[in-house]
């Protein structure tokens, strides 16, 4: 019986603060001393010797952080990503393996463990890069500074499209060229030649002069005492056998038998199961619940109340969810009980049309050249839930006085981190333990998982490790949505069918300006952004901003070629620079599409021309309206700019994929609100698209310009919202500005 | 009281809870994680198993509907000196898992499919596999299907 008791921890203190905010870089003020490695900085060695404690076992030697070569020739990656399908584990591979001349079949990549030592240097310069556009400058900063800052800010992030432009470019492929440099050098001694008649191939070093050669594995123990070349000098891409090679993926052969183990699969002896409800209207509180249906179901153990939350801990999942759907719980709103989807949009109606913004950007007198009678339209988007198909599940143990952590995240070193803030544990007495990720498009950042806070207050307090599942439902109605967003666009026309002007006016809770690329080249252009917040909680959903500004600029750019009479190939072109990648990317899919020739009546195609994280993506969709309404797409055409490709094929399944998600939230998706909760209750009320109506179809091209790269998980979502509302209108004259489109044919 | 059932060729007497959905008695009770919860309302087919050779959706079945059956799993799919199925082949050959969450319980309605058509056509892939993947893996997945059962790689829209 006494196991069977409510624990009331309402009334514990309330967290420090509210998750891990993402952090600005601070260059100021903070002395570093020492030369750097690619890892770890020489001046910290507690963290480097951090490292090699929790990584290099009996027999095994290791380089710069993320590297270590066992005598045997085993090259295993120590990867600071979290490889959600994307595939970023494997490319990440190949630049490291291209560059030390490894055996293929020998690499293997791990997670890197959640800890200080392995938080993401290249990452942070990347960053710093991206953020200053000034690489040179970042160059100049030491190494050891660097990491220095990617470990206060435990960074550990996937997210942005990064790993392969930044940590695989930045870090790891000049770790595999340092490497094997350290092992030239051992080889030269040992065999008494100059370094510059070896060579190196499949895991050796070789004198081709004297036909003798050295194993990697034999020269690893004592290369690992030598200090590696910061700035090693690279493979022409002309040698490259791994990189811009479709290898194929690592983790694939786990994901096609079922031994693959995510988070929800993690189990330890003596675990129980616990599902949790919190308050339906976000900010509401728990104020009161009768614990006594759920104790009596078979297999419940306990019901915990937590600040917002009722959580019921039982023997198994069953148990668990039938004793919380058994509960009646009673939550406060929170003051948030008149926020409801169209109270949204009528205050973004209300701030737009108030036209004080909170920020604009843009040049020439907008104001004046659209004169009095612009062409103006309304847009409208809706909240949108990510949908991974695997829920949030995380297990934590408290014994000890050590608390361990397993599941999948995006960012486990901040997860580990916020871990130690809500336990209010010391760092070294937590562990987080890294697993595979159901899909995650970035759902699964800490600073928005109540779920890590919920695993730990559990944990700390029950006598047994415990694994803690979100039911669907729960995923649904808590999510950190991609904001639901309002756009107004203007613009004015020449004579010569050319824009003389053109603002976009949106409301949302963040400006989109730091990501937003708009190609076009105008006299005058103004962007606003109107901040609103309602009680919703918004997060990064795949491709971030560019997904609704994308939306809104090339929807309104259809209109504007409509308006000049002309095609809409032939506009944007006309607005564009001649030579650039955008233009080239935009004829290429124009050429490729058939864009021009006769359609099937009822058919029509739409293009969209969208840049996001560095990569340029245009895409023509051919479409025309179902019986039912249902908008069916027949074929789509993109063309990608990503300036290079690691790995092909893996390149291509996010092209593909993300074309299918962006289409996918442009035809059904949307979280709507009611009375300041989410109506929609799981996936049989959030329609996802399936295979019957995804395309057919899919011609995708990389044009590999030689440009910096860019990133490829994200800008394939994008285009292609915008590329079907035009094929729509082209195909039916019915103009899409709100989505999503079934609502619509509905309406 | 126990419930007398074959899992992957294996009699087990099931001990849990006659309501308790199948997906959980295999996840949790038998410890065979291959197959995956998504939903739990039988809308997303991640947790698809075969109830003596039907494509079952394991979530919505209480275990005890399955007295007697014979249950396979993704775990089961292998032969017995662990060569994988041609359909599991297939998979790897065309790269088809992303996230991979849900390629279990694709795979399972992918074989159930092949076992009843022999060469499915694309319609008949568009009526039987309804499972949702969130990465879009659905050329890839359709793809594979294809590349099992001996057709061309590249589907022909209208052909079907």
């Amino acid at each position: 019986m006494a196991d069977n008791t409510a624990i009331d921890s309402a009334s514990e203190a309330p967290l420090k603060r509210k998750g891990v905010k993402r952090r600005a870089f601070l260059i100021g003020g903070v002395a570093v001393v020492g030369a750097g490695l690619f890892g770890i900085s020489i001046a910290d060695s507690n963290a480097a010797k951090d490292a090699k404690a929790r990584i290099i076992g009996e027999g095994e030697h290791g380089f710069a952080t993320w590297l270590k070569i066992s005598e045997d020739d085993v090259i295993t990656i120590y990867s600071p990503h979290t490889d959600i399908g994307q595939g970023s584990n494997t490319g990440l591979a190949q630049m490291l393996a291209e560059e030390l001349d490894a055996t293929w079949e020998q690499v293997r990549v791990v997670s890197a463990p959640a800890e200080p030592a392995f938080a993401n240097v290249g990452l942070g310069r990347g960053f710093l890069a991206d953020m200053t556009g000034q690489p040179a400058i970042i160059n100049g900063i030491p190494q050891s500074f660097l990491s220095f800052i990617a470990r206060q800010m435990n960074l550990q992030i996937t997210g942005g499209s990064t790993a392969l432009r930044f940590t695989g470019q930045i870090t790891f492929q000049k770790v595999g060229a340092a490497t094997r440099l350290a092992l030239m050098e051992t080889a030269a001694k040992r065999l008494n030649v100059p370094m510059d008649e070896l060579t190196t191939q499949d895991s050796r070093v070789i004198h081709a002069k004297s036909s003798q050669s050295l194993r990697y594995g034999e020269l690893a123990a004592e290369a690992a005492t030598l200090s590696l070349d910061n700035e090693p000098k690279l493979k022409d891409p002309t040698q490259y056998r791994l990189i811009r090679q479709s290898m194929q993926r690592l983790d694939i052969p786990a994901k096609v038998d079922g031994s693959a183990q995510y988070g929800m699969d993690f189990a330890i002896p003596g675990m129980r199961v616990a599902t949790i409800q919190a308050a339906p209207v976000r900010g509401g509180k728990l104020t009161s619940v009768d614990t006594a249906p759920a104790l009596a179901i078979k297999g419940v153990e306990k019901v915990i109340k937590l600040d917002n939350a009722v959580a019921v801990v039982a023997k198994g999942y069953w148990p668990a969810i039938s004793g919380l759907r058994a509960l009646a719980p009673s939550f406060s709103d929170g003051g948030h009980a008149d926020v409801s989807t169209a109270s949204i949009f009528q205050a973004h109606d209300a701030i737009i049309a108030k036209g004080e913004a909170d920020g604009e950007a843009g040049q020439g007198d907008v104001q004046a050249a659209l004169g009095t009678k612009p062409i103006k339209a309304k847009y409208q988007v809706p909240f949108l839930h990510h949908a991974m198909m695997e829920p949030f599940a995380l297990t934590a143990q408290y014994k000890d006085g050590k608390l361990d952590i397993w599941g999948g995240m995006q960012d486990p070193l901040a997860t580990k981190m916020l871990a130690v803030e809500v336990s209010g544990l010391d760092a070294d007495d937590v562990t987080f333990h890294p697993m595979i990720i159901g899909g995650s498009f970035g759902r699964r950042l800490p600073m928005y998982m109540e779920i890590v806070e919920q695993v730990t207050q559990l944990a700390m307090q029950l006598p047994y490790p415990v694994k803690l599942i979100w039911s669907r439902e729960e995923e649904v109605a808590q999510g950190a949505y991609r904001p639901q967003s309002s756009a107004v666009l203007q613009a004015a026309l020449t004579d010569k069918k050319r824009i003389a002007a053109y603002r976009n006016d949106y409301a949302q809770p963040e400006s989109a300006e730091d990501e937003t690329v708009f190609p076009y080249i105008l006299p005058a252009v103004s962007r606003r952004h109107f901040a609103h917040v309602s009680n919703q909680q918004t997060g990064a959903w795949r491709s971030v901003n560019s997904t609704q500004q994308g939306f809104y600029n090339e929807s309104f750019m259809d209109e504007l070629a409509h308006a000049a009479g002309e095609d809409p190939v032939v506009f944007r072109r006309n607005h564009l620079t001649a030579g650039s990648r955008h233009l080239r990317v935009l004829d290429e899919a124009a050429a490729r599409s058939g864009w021009g020739t006769p359609l099937p009546a009822g058919r029509g195609r739409g293009v969209a021309l969208v840049e996001s994280f560095k990569t340029i993506v245009a895409q023509v969709v051919e479409a025309s309206v179902g019986e039912d309404g249902m908008p069916k797409v027949h074929k789509v055409t993109t063309v990608v700019d990503a300036g290079s490709i690691v790995n092909p094929d893996a390149a291509m399944a996010q092209i593909e994929g993300g074309t299918i998600m962006g289409l996918s939230s442009a035809i059904g998706e949307a979280i709507t609100l009611e009375k300041g909760a989410v109506q929609q209750s799981n996936l049989s009320d959030y329609p996802l698209l399936n295979m019957a109506q995804a395309p057919l179809s899919q011609d995708i091209h990389f044009l590999n310009s030689g440009a910096p790269m860019g990133g490829i998980g994200e800008p394939g979502v994008p285009p292609a919202a915008p590329a079907l509302a035009n094929a729509l209108f082209a195909a039916a004259g019915k103009r899409v500005r709100n989505l999503p489109i079934l609502t619509q044919a509905k309406g | 009281m126990a419930i007398q059932t074959s899992i992957n060729g294996k009699a087990v007497a099931l001990s849990a809870e006659p309501d308790t959905p199948l997906l959980w008695v295999i996840r949790e009770e038998l410890g065979l994680t291959g197959t995956k919860f998504g939903c739990g309302v039988a809308a997303c087919g991640a947790c698809t198993v075969h109830v003596d050779g039907e494509p079952t959706r394991s979530c919505s079945v209480p275990v005890s509907e399955v007295a007697g059956k014979s249950i396979t799993t993704i775990e089961g799919l292998k032969s017995a000196d662990g060569t994988l199925h041609a359909v599991q082949t297939a998979w790897i050959a065309a790269q088809v898992p992303q996230c991979g969450y849900c390629q279990s319980g694709q795979i399972m309605a992918a074989v159930a499919l092949i076992e009843k058509t022999g060469r499915p056509s694309d319609a008949q892939i568009d009526a039987a596999m309804t499972n949702l993947c969130r990465c879009g893996t659905y050329p890839r997945i359709r793809k594979a299907i294809r590349a099992a059962t001996g057709q061309a790689a590249v589907a022909v829209e209208g052909a079907a």
